[in-house]
């Protein structure tokens, strides 16, 4: 049996083994945001956008669709009340701490956040940190130039040591992967001598 | 790096096989020889281990207790447990900010004190507790931790002194 | 810790049969003389702080200056954690079993020449009963001790931790030795299911079925299989795990070869927080030993079953106690939680079927095999079988160590065992399960304390912190304080927890200025949903429980801060004034000279004033005064 059937919002669905709910919504048609997803790389469920409602007769919870995998018969919901409350948040949070990212204003607007309540630390941050252009790096490139460095509330991207690392061949994939634009402004922080050689032989 | 540091970080190298998951051992042991983390010893590392740069930087600036620039003379913690925090350990926080004039996390620019803070160390009955050059003082004061500065302060005077006669 | 006697009774030698546990352990009795004084230090973390060895060393000296009768040997032993943690350094007498607290170095010549060579008792350093004002002589007769029930603390306080004779004469490795000698590993499943034992961790998963559904990944995957020890006890406030490991590290070592033996593992790991060095050194002097012993390694007990373990010391990190976080974190990476929904007992450490128990479950398991699921199942209450250790700590008389059935009342343990708020004043609110628990007002005093009643109530039982806060503490600071601590320990990695736990204490901050509407507590309230619903893990996902439990039952203190801008505990430092009572002040002067900003002004020995507009509000004036001439309005 190599296809599940379940159900988005009320709507039958199938899904070939192995995907998520995400792939399966993607499939038929239906949208669910998402910024930190993309099909070349594992997905690591930072945003938490995608996040969907499972439900069973009372019984309710919310999941996040890139990396819960589609199961026979499960019911899965968009946009109740508790999805739309996340989401909420998210975006508000997102406009306050990466103002500057155009990507994401027009996400937020399209579900309907175009204001935030919280103040903005830095009107020109566009990143969101997370962690694509990291992974893109050490998972497609092989190459490992990328790093997320430091934890919690001090999260961030860089290269080691927070200086220019000649491991970066200025491949550009991280550019153009990241989901906010903010890796054409800290392209340069990662990317070293030797990169900068290449990429002047490669132009 | 001097050449004897060198070979004692290669030392430590090989005390453990050379994979990946012995990582964290490896940068712990450098940091308790060295008090902290240096490019070099972590490149070695890396280099010993197969683990990509950008990989032991993240590892050592996520865990806490890394350290990535030499600490000072004296480490002075204050544990910030709950226990600690509802008897006044933030106070101790700010205080020590104010006299050694630096945030908490830093070293001061004479290399004298590192000022840092720990989430609960277990000993909650003698709250609130700071932790200098290893040693606990139980109950702690705004008024004990100048105490204790001070004679911190003249032990150092005094060795400099007999340093200086030397 | 050192031990002032001789060798150990017993020269290693390796056990060849389960049945040679027990001889060894007659050995060991026989060879020691019951009435051969002792004096026991206490060692544990508060005692060590307090200034303990330098009492042992005293003793020592004390010892050797009265010359005592050498047949005698009286020896001076350290211990772990006796519990009383607040009245260290703690000092215990054999054979008699007095109990002296708050033991100075300047004591030990008293206690050896009264208590040690006459057997007398020294009353001023004894406990006194709170209501006569009599001095209680043993462990037996002190209410905090009588009133509890210490099983898995059994042998803590008791033994030398680093002497595994001293604990194999308390029982250990007898659970062990049952199982090996009759027990198949499907029968001691079985054991631990019936016992109905839950995860002491947090969570309260029963372990039972863990290890059953490890089973079912094993057979669908195949071994290696791992069991793994979370030693990373980060709860502020809890220190109940680093007591176990430094006290009795044999009684987790048991539990865990125990689990091998059952789920067939032959690789183990402790991982133990590196705040714990102690834990760490005990854990391995104990895995040495049994290793010499026969106990740990290849062919255990002669019987043929196979396992080691190894320690991994944590670097620092809170999220590292999830258990995801955890195994990533051992395979050498930074402790991200995974994100998966697969469950660890399936997907673990290295991918492979994982079982993972903290430090107090796998301790108990010992006692389940040693004296049946079915007594276990006994104890406590129905959903919540056995024991919980809880670490006592906060604005209550006898801070310390304290282990009671399950489903003891809030109030027995807080007020009879813990001798209730100094002062005789009502406790204010109870705090347990550390970040990602609650806080429980007085009147739930009679809660029963298990895991579903506490849930029920909206906090958690958690690893067993519980914090006793008074009227001078303010929940809206409490609130900010946990958050601000997962802040720094989150992982960083989902949006909710990383931008919301900031986004939730800036409102807090706002409050603990007198800022912010009734809005404002209802926007932190959906903010706070929304981190519990949409964060990766279960740090972000319980990070908002201390704010949603108080604003629902202390909702009046929110108002007040922003409605009327006053923080009735007096902790908000933008809404408290610091003054001085011209009536109780006698111009002393010490406040002004400690001042740092020099804001308090007067003339010798005539009442001084503070500069409200200058003032840090630090506190240290007040604390400086000697005639409580300062305080806060």
């Amino acid at each position: 049996m190599n296809e599940i059937t379940f159900t988005i919002n009320d709507q039958a669905v199938k899904a070939r083994r192995g995907w998520t709910v995400l792939e399966t919504a993607r499939e038929c048609g239906i949208h669910i945001p998402t910024l930190c997803h993309h099909p070349a790389v594992t997905p690591s469920g930072a945003c938490r956008l995608c996040m969907v409602e499972l439900r069973d007769g009372d019984w309710a919870k919310l999941v996040a669709s890139c990396i819960y995998p589609a199961a026979e018969g499960i019911h899965v919901y968009t946009d109740t009340a508790r999805v739309k409350n996340v989401r909420n948040w998210i975006f508000q949070m997102l406009l306050a701490a990466a103002p500057a990212s155009r990507e994401i204003a027009e996400l937020a607007a399209r579900h309907g956040v175009t204001g935030t309540r919280f103040a903005a630390k830095d009107p020109d941050e566009m990143c969101m940190v997370c962690g694509l252009c990291q992974r893109v790096c050490e998972e497609v490139v092989g190459l490992s130039a990328i790093a997320v460095v430091d934890r919690g509330v001090h999260k961030r991207v860089g290269a080691p040591f927070m200086q220019p690392t000649d491991v970066c061949v200025a491949c550009g994939c991280c550019v153009n992967i990241c989901p906010t634009g903010a890796m054409r402004k800290l392209f340069d922080s990662v990317r070293g001598e030797t990169a900068t050689k290449l990429t002047q032989l490669a132009v | 790096m001097s050449v004897c540091a060198t070979a004692e970080i290669e030392d430590i190298i090989d005390r453990y096989p050379g994979r990946p998951e012995y990582l964290i051992f490896l940068l712990q042991d450098i940091q308790s020889s060295f008090g902290y983390i240096s490019q070099e010893s972590m490149r070695r590392v890396c280099d010993r281990t197969g683990v990509p740069l950008t990989r032991a930087y993240s590892v050592a600036t996520f865990y806490q207790s890394f350290r990535l620039d030499p600490k000072g003379e004296h480490e002075i913690k204050v544990c910030l447990g709950t226990a600690c925090h509802l008897k006044g350990g933030q106070r101790l926080v700010e205080d020590l900010e104010r006299r050694l004039g630096v945030a908490a996390g830093e070293t001061s620019g004479d290399m004298r004190f590192t000022l840092d803070t720990v989430n609960c160390l277990g000993a909650c009955a003698i709250s609130p507790v700071v932790v200098m050059d290893e040693e606990y003082y139980p109950n702690m004061t705004a008024r004990k931790l100048e105490k204790q500065l001070k004679a911190l302060n003249a032990a150092d005077a005094a060795q400099a002194k007999e340093a200086g006669n030397a | 810790m050192r031990k002032e006697s001789a060798a150990p009774a017993m020269a290693p030698f390796r056990l060849n049969a389960p049945g040679d546990l027990e001889t060894l352990r007659n050995k060991i009795i026989e060879s020691r003389d019951p009435n051969r004084p002792e004096i026991v230090v206490c060692h544990g973390n508060g005692c060590l702080a307090s200034g303990a060895p330098k009492v042992a060393e005293a003793f020592k000296a004390a010892l050797a200056e009265t010359g005592i009768n050498a047949k005698l040997m009286p020896g001076v032993k350290t211990t772990g954690c006796q519990g009383l943690c607040s009245k260290g350094p703690l000092v215990q007498i054999r054979p008699q079993g007095y109990f002296y607290e708050r033991v100075q170095p300047k004591d030990a010549l008293e206690i050896v020449e009264k208590s040690v060579m006459a057997g007398e008792p020294v009353e001023r350093l004894m406990h006194k009963d709170p209501e006569t004002g009599k001095p209680l002589y043993t462990e037996e007769e002190i209410p905090f001790y009588s009133l509890q029930e210490r099983l898995v603390l059994r042998r803590i306080g008791k033994i030398d931790p680093t002497d595994i004779s001293d604990a194999i004469a308390e029982g250990a490795y007898a659970g062990l030795a049952k199982a090996l000698h009759s027990m198949t590993p499907e029968e001691v499943v079985r054991e631990v299911e019936k016992s109905g034992l839950r995860g002491r961790g947090g969570a309260g998963f029963p372990t039972g079925r863990k290890w059953r559904s490890a089973l079912s990944a094993i057979e669908k995957k195949g071994r290696p299989v791992y069991v793994v020890v979370n030693g990373d006890e980060g709860d502020p406030g809890a220190f109940m795990d680093g007591a176990i490991m430094e006290g009795d590290p044999h009684s987790v070592l048991e539990g865990l070869i125990l689990g091998a033996y059952a789920l067939g593992a032959e690789q183990g790991y402790l991982y133990v927080r590196a705040e714990y060095p102690v834990a760490i050194r005990h854990l391995e002097m104990a895995m040495a030993q049994a290793r010499e012993y026969g106990l740990l390694g290849e062919n255990i007990l002669g019987t043929g079953f196979k396992f080691d373990a190894r320690i991994n010391r944590g670097a620092g990190a809170f999220v590292c106690g999830e258990s995801t976080a955890l195994f990533t974190s051992i395979e050498g990476k930074p402790g991200n939680p995974r994100p998966k929904y697969v469950r660890s007992v399936e997907e673990g450490l290295w991918g492979r079927p994982t079982v993972l128990n903290n430090v107090e479950t796998w301790a108990n398991i010992p006692l389940v095999l040693g004296r049946g699921g079915q007594w276990y199942a006994s104890l406590g209450v129905p959903h919540s079988t056995g024991t919980k250790v809880f670490c006592l700590v906060g604005k209550v008389d006898n801070v310390g160590l304290v282990e009671v059935p399950m489903g003891t009342p809030m109030d027995r343990i807080v007020t009879d065992i813990g001798g209730g708020v100094s002062g005789g004043k009502p406790f204010k609110a109870v705090q347990t399960g550390g970040p990602s628990g609650g806080c429980l007002p007085y009147s739930l005093k009679d809660t029963p304390v298990d895991f579903d009643s506490l849930t029920k109530a909206g906090s958690m039982m958690g690893s067993g912190a519980m914090i006793v806060m008074d009227e001078h503490d303010c929940v809206v600071d409490l609130g900010r304080y946990f958050l601000k601590f997962l802040e720094e320990e989150s992982c960083g990695k989902c949006l909710p927890c990383r931008l919301g736990l900031t986004r939730m204490r800036e409102i807090l901050d706002g409050f603990s200025r007198g800022e912010g509407s009734e809005a404002d507590i209802a926007d932190l309230t959906s903010l706070a949903e929304a981190l519990k619903d949409g964060a990766l893990c279960a740090l972000g996902g319980s990070a908002p429980n201390p704010v949603l439990t108080t604003i629902r039952y202390f909702r009046d203190e929110y108002l007040a801060h922003v409605s009327d801008h006053k923080c009735p505990a007096g902790v908000c430092k933008h809404l408290i004034v610091y003054a001085i009572d011209p009536e109780k002040c006698t111009g002393c002067g010490a406040c002004a000279k400690n001042c740092p900003v020099e804001c308090v002004t007067g003339e010798k020995k005539e009442p001084h004033v503070i500069d409200a507009a200058a003032c840090l509000r630090c506190g240290i004036c007040k604390e400086t005064c000697k005639f409580d001439a300062i305080f806060i309005e």
